[in-house]
This record gives structure tokens, C-alpha cells and sequence, in this order.
């Protein structure tokens, strides 16, 4: 089933790492296979923050394969060394769990393909997120679970959009969990609720024009998908637009940049979306409730209809 | 038994008796009779007095409790019922049997006041997915938008939404009106039964797509007609009632219903009878 939820606050900051729990965690019923957060935060902007896994997690549920800790500390090695060969520089470095890394890296390159490429040449290395104030968390459990063991609560950002997950097509692992990241275009995340029919003949295409896939989730189709667009010189809304026809299935998806957020849903409006928006905000999700872990008291809200796609700024 | 071997084809299936057979055991029917009235009940109705009121702040409950504390309320004789901070719950409301008053002030969340036979309602906020699913009786009134598959399966009663519905509005329908004020989304009326329709504002894609009988209403823009949904003349008895009807829900009163198109079924779809599908296979 799965539950996605987003938030843009327009002209300020805010706890949205706290924000977006709340409504994730009102969303659990919908899935609680993995958790994932894109949290825009309020960074400086000079440095590229790179959320790495350099293996999964192999707890209760999980369909991956345990590995020893030594595995993940080579992968680490192999990375620090590949960072250093590319020019970038670890300005910070953080390992959270065994297998979940945050690297804060000086690196004046635009081009991240090369940068990603070789860096996910290391087998078992994923690169979760890539973005001047984009971080991507995922996690198996639950919202609380996941904002608990990567400390969330306190993230201070303008936008945020994030997944409770109900695994049907795909593993239970963190590869298959949303958001996905935009590779290889930075801070740019997808999260999506539906199934997309034409996954596989999407893929091959996108393959065969050297786009990136590293699970076998259909939802990371469409951060591909999009991510080809804008390479291809399209803007995230005509991207998006595009959309409701390449793809083909059932599906509502969120896109987040680093500045704006946008909503897309299929012409079949088989996927639900409550949305609410004033001057300063806009909060949405997969059903009213997760807005009203936030917004608690009366407001207006609506479904956008079918076919609809709505990008918010900053 | 008809030899089959030597009966045309389209006449196969007539020999076989299988459109002329009685049907029995689940498809029979039975009737309601006026004068047997005391032998027809609801299990676990109450009489209640609709000057009897009470508020329910259902903040710190879940939805099953606030749902049996709505019984038990009704069970005191309370016949209005003014519900506090709903707060986008699901399935509040349901499996209400009972003639009662009954105001949320707030949204609901999915399946809200779903499989009810008889109150009368008014939700001062907005209601999400599938709200009213079954509704055999009474009338809901929402004073701000729906979610989608609104009044879905309903068989009687009078469901207004006076903003803006989702997809699938009444679905799979085999009675009583839905009412909207706004726009409506895609698939509307879709296989819908029995019943009526009518959309102020305007609606989406495949509206009416392949509904077996009922009326759709519409005042605004079609985006598209679904499969074997077309369109009918506005008779001026239609007119009356759509008045009628639009001036009872207190919405759209001084609507210009003239205007408005009929879409009915063109019924080009049927294809009924009786045949199980392996029978069906063998007659033709």
C-alpha cells in the first residue's frame, strides 16, 4: 500500500525532520516495512553532503544477506581512498550505524556521473544521496524507529518528503526503500505511492542511455525518469508533466530540488493525495491524518484530481 | 435434454432453458409488507429524542471508541450528537442504523459515516476516501470537499458535498443522489447501477464509463463520456426535480438546471443472462 508525505515551507525554516516524522509515523498502518526521509536542510551550501551505505541492514525482516562488520569497514576504506583520488575533500565524516555513512565533502565539480560511477564501483556501496542541502535517511521500520537511530528530530530545513513502505514488488532492504535519490543530478529525491506497468521497458531505455538503476523497485524508475528529462534541459514541472504519459500504471509520486517540491498523479487518480496549502505552507500526504499530526486544528484540504502536477517553491 | 449437435447456434443456449429458468435459493426476493412493519427491526436500534443533545470530543479516542460511544449515547436516548476534533479520523460514524442527528465539527478521514441506514448528518470540514460507501438511508451533508470514491455502492439517501470530489464518484451506485457543488474527478458514476447524479461544477475523464442504468446531471465542462455512457434529453420533469432536489440539499438554489446535460447509459454494454462460463463456452 505505502504512504508518502511532503512539506515545503515558503520563507522560513523549520523542524522538519520532527515535521516529517509525525507524519510518517500517523501513516505506519499504510506500511512499516522501511522508512525514508529527504530532508532539505539549512546548510551552508558549499559542501556536498553524501549519505553512502556500504551495506544493509540485516535486522528483523530483512531480506538481505548478513555480512561481518569487517566488510563494511574495507567498503569504507575503498571509498575514503576513491573521495581522495577524485579531489574531494572530507570535510566532515560521520558513521552512524556499521553500514550508514555521512561524508560532508569539498568538491567543486558540477558534474556528479563520473564522481557517482566510481564511487558506486565499489561493490555493496550505494550512494543514498548527493545534494548541497539534500540528505537522504532510510532505514527498515518504522518513522519513530528510523528518526530514532539517525537522530532526526532535530534537522532544521525549508522542505522535506518522505515514505512508509509496505514492500510488494521488492525487498525488504534499504536499496528498495524510498526516497530515491535523482542520480546523478544533485539534491534532487522522488517518493511514490502506486505501481508503474512499464517499468522494465522503461528501464531498458533509460539503460541504453546510461542511466543508473540500483534496485529493482519501480519506484526508482521514476527518479531516473525525471532525472533523464532534466538532463535532457527540461525543468522539473515539464519533467514531471512528461510523465503521466511515459509512465504507465498507477501512481503518486513527490519530486524535491533543492528549492521546490512537486506533486504528480496518474490520469487514473487510482492514488490518493490530501493536500493542503496556505501562503506559508504546504503539507500533504497520503491521507488528511498525516497533515494533522502537524496542522492539529481546522483547516481546508482537497484531492488534486487526476492528471494533476503542482510545483511549490521556496 | 435438447440435442445440442443439431441446434444453431444462437438458439443453443434458449434450448438449454438457460433463459427461461426460475431462479431460486439466494436470488429470491422478499418484499417488504407495510402491515407486517412491527416484525421488521434493526438489530441494536435505539429510540432517541432529537432534543436530546450532546457533545463527544473524540480527540483522545480511536475511531471503535468513538463509534461505540456514539452507540451508547444513542442507547441514553440522545438523538443529536455534536462531535468534537474529529481530526481526519477514519471510519467515524459507521454502521449507523438509526434515525439520529448527527454534526462532526471537523474533517474526516476515509470510509466516514460508511454502511449507514438513517441518520441525518452534516460534516463541518472535509471527508476523505470512499465517505458514505453503502449509505441505505438518510443524508450526509459535507460543507467542504471529498476524497475520492465518494458515495461509493450507496443505495439510498441523499449524499451533497458542496465543494470539490475526487475520482470515482459514485461507483458502482444502485440508488439514491449524490449532490456536488463543485467539480467532480475522473470515472464518475462509473458502473453505476441505479441512482442519480448531479455535478454543478465540471468533471473529469470517462464519466459514466460503463454504467448499467441511473442519470448523470452535469452544469459545467465533460473532460470525456466513458464507455457506453450518452447523452439524454433534459425533460422538463427532469428540471423540476433538479430543482427540487438542489433547493432540499441548500445548495445550487438559483442554479440554472436548463443548462445542464443528462448522460444516461446506452445500455449497448449488456450482455446479461445466466450462463455460468463454462455453460457459456458449451452454447456458443
Amino acid at each position: 500500500m505505502c504512504g508518502i508525505a511532503g512539506l515545503i515551507h515558503r520563507g522560513k525554516s523549520s523542524k522538519v525532520g520532527h515535521e516529517l516524522q509525525g507524519m510518517l509515523q500517523a501513516l505506519k498502518h499504510r506500511g512499516e516495512d522501511s522508512t525514508g526521509y529527504a530532508l532539505y536542510g539549512d546548510t551552508e551550501g558549499k559542501n556536498f553532503i553524501m549519505r553512502v551505505k556500504v551495506g544493509e541492514n540485516v535486522g528483523e525482516g530483512s531480506s538481505s544477506i548478513a555480512e561481518d562488520v569487517s566488510v563494511y569497514d574495507e567498503r569504507k576504506k575503498i571509498v575514503e581512498s576513491y573521495l581522495s583520488e577524485m579531489g574531494a575533500k572530507i570535510v566532515k565524516e560521520e558513521r552512524i550505524l556499521p553500514y550508514s555513512l555521512r561524508y560532508e565533502v569539498e568538491y567543486d565539480k558540477k558534474d556528479l556521473l563520473e564522481f557517482s560511477q566510481k564511487i558506486e564501483s565499489i561493490p555493496g556501496v550505494e550512494i543514498l544521496s548527493m545534494g548541497k542541502s539534500l540528505e537522504v535517511i532510510k532505514d527498515l521500520g518504522n518513522a519513530k524507529m528510523v528518526c530514532d537511530r539517525y537522530n532526526l528530530d532535530k534537522v532544521v530545513g525549508t522542505h522535506a518528503i518522505g515514505h512508509a513502505r509496505m514492500a510488494t514488488e521488492s525487498g525488504v532492504d534499504i536499496k528498495s526503500a524510498h526516497p530515491f535519490w535523482g542520480y546523478p543530478f544533485s539534491d534532487v529525491s522522488v517518493v511514490h505511492n502506486g505501481q508503474l506497468t512499464n517499468y522494465w521497458n522503461n528501464r531498458r531505455a533509460l539503460e541504453n542511455k546510461g542511466m543508473r538503476f540500483m534496485s529493482e523497485c519501480d519506484s526508482e524508475l521514476i527518479a531516473v525518469y525525471i532525472a533523464e528529462k532534466m538532463r535532457d534541459g527540461a525543468s522539473l514541472e515539464e519533467g514531471m508533466k512528461e510523465s503521466l504519459t511515459g509512465l504507465d500504471g498507477v501512481f503518486t509520486y513527490f519530486v524535491a530540488t533543492k528549492d521546490s517540491l512537486g506533486m504528480a498523479k496518474d490520469t487514473m487518480a487510482a492514488k490518493p493525495l490530501v493536500l493542503y496549502e496556505s501562503d506559508d505552507l504546504v503539507a500533504m500526504g497520503s491521507e488528511e491524518i498525516a497533515i494533522r499530526s502537524i496542522l492539529p486544528q481546522e483547516i481546508d484540504t482537497y484531492d488534486p484530481f487526476d492528471g494533476e502536477v503542482k510545483v511549490w517553491q521556496i | 435434454m435438447a440435442n445440442l449437435k443439431t441446434t444453431e447456434k444462437k438458439t443453443k443456449s434458449q434450448a438449454m432453458g438457460m433463459h427461461t429458468e426460475v431462479l431460486t435459493g439466494r436470488t429470491q426476493q422478499k418484499f417488504f409488507n407495510p402491515d407486517e412493519a412491527e416484525n421488521f427491526y434493526y438489530f441494536g436500534t435505539y429510540d432517541v429524542d432529537f432534543n436530546k443533545r450532546t457533545d463527544l470530543d473524540v480527540k483522545d479516542m480511536t475511531a471503535a471508541e468513538a463509534n461505540k460511544k456514539i452507540d451508547s449515547l444513542m442507547s441514553e436516548g440522545y438523538g443529536t450528537i455534536v462531535i468534537k476534533n474529529p481530526q481526519g479520523k477514519h471510519s467515524l460514524g459507521v454502521g449507523i442504523l438509526n434515525k439520529l442527528n448527527l454534526i462532526f465539527e471537523g474533517s474526516l478521514g476515509y470510509f466516514g459515516m460508511g454502511s449507514c441506514d438513517g441518520p441525518i448528518v452534516r460534516i463541518n470540514g472535509r471527508v476523505g476516501w470512499s465517505c458514505a460507501e453503502n449509505l441505505m438511508a438518510g443524508k450526509v451533508v459535507i460543507e467542504k470537499n471529498a476524497g475520492s470514491c465518494f458515495g461509493a455502492a450507496i443505495r439510498g439517501g441523499d449524499l451533497i458535498c458542496k465543494g470539490s470530489v475526487g475520482a470515482r464518484t459514485g461507483i458502482d451506485m444502485k440508488g439514491g443522489t449524490i449532490i456536488i457543488g463543485g467539480d467532480a474527478g475522473a470515472f464518475t458514476g462509473f458502473m453505476m447501477q441505479r441512482g442519480r447524479i448531479i455535478i454543478l461544477g465540471d468533471v473529469g475523464i470517462n464519466l459514466g464509463d460503463s454504467m448499467y442504468d441511473g442519470t448523470i446531471f452535469v452544469g459545467g465542462e465533460i473532460g470525456s463520456y466513458g464507455s457506453d455512457a450518452v447523452d439524454a434529453e433534459l425533460t422538463k420533469s427532469d428540471q423540476d426535480w433538479l430543482k427540487r432536489k438542489l433547493k432540499v440539499a441548500e445548495i445550487g438554489e438559483n442554479f440554472d438546471v436548463s443548462k445542464m446535460k443528462k448522460i444516461v447509459a446506452g445500455k449497448k454494454l449488456w450482455n446479461y443472462d445466466n450462463l455460468e462460463p463454462t455453460e457459456k463456452k458449451g452454447a456458443i
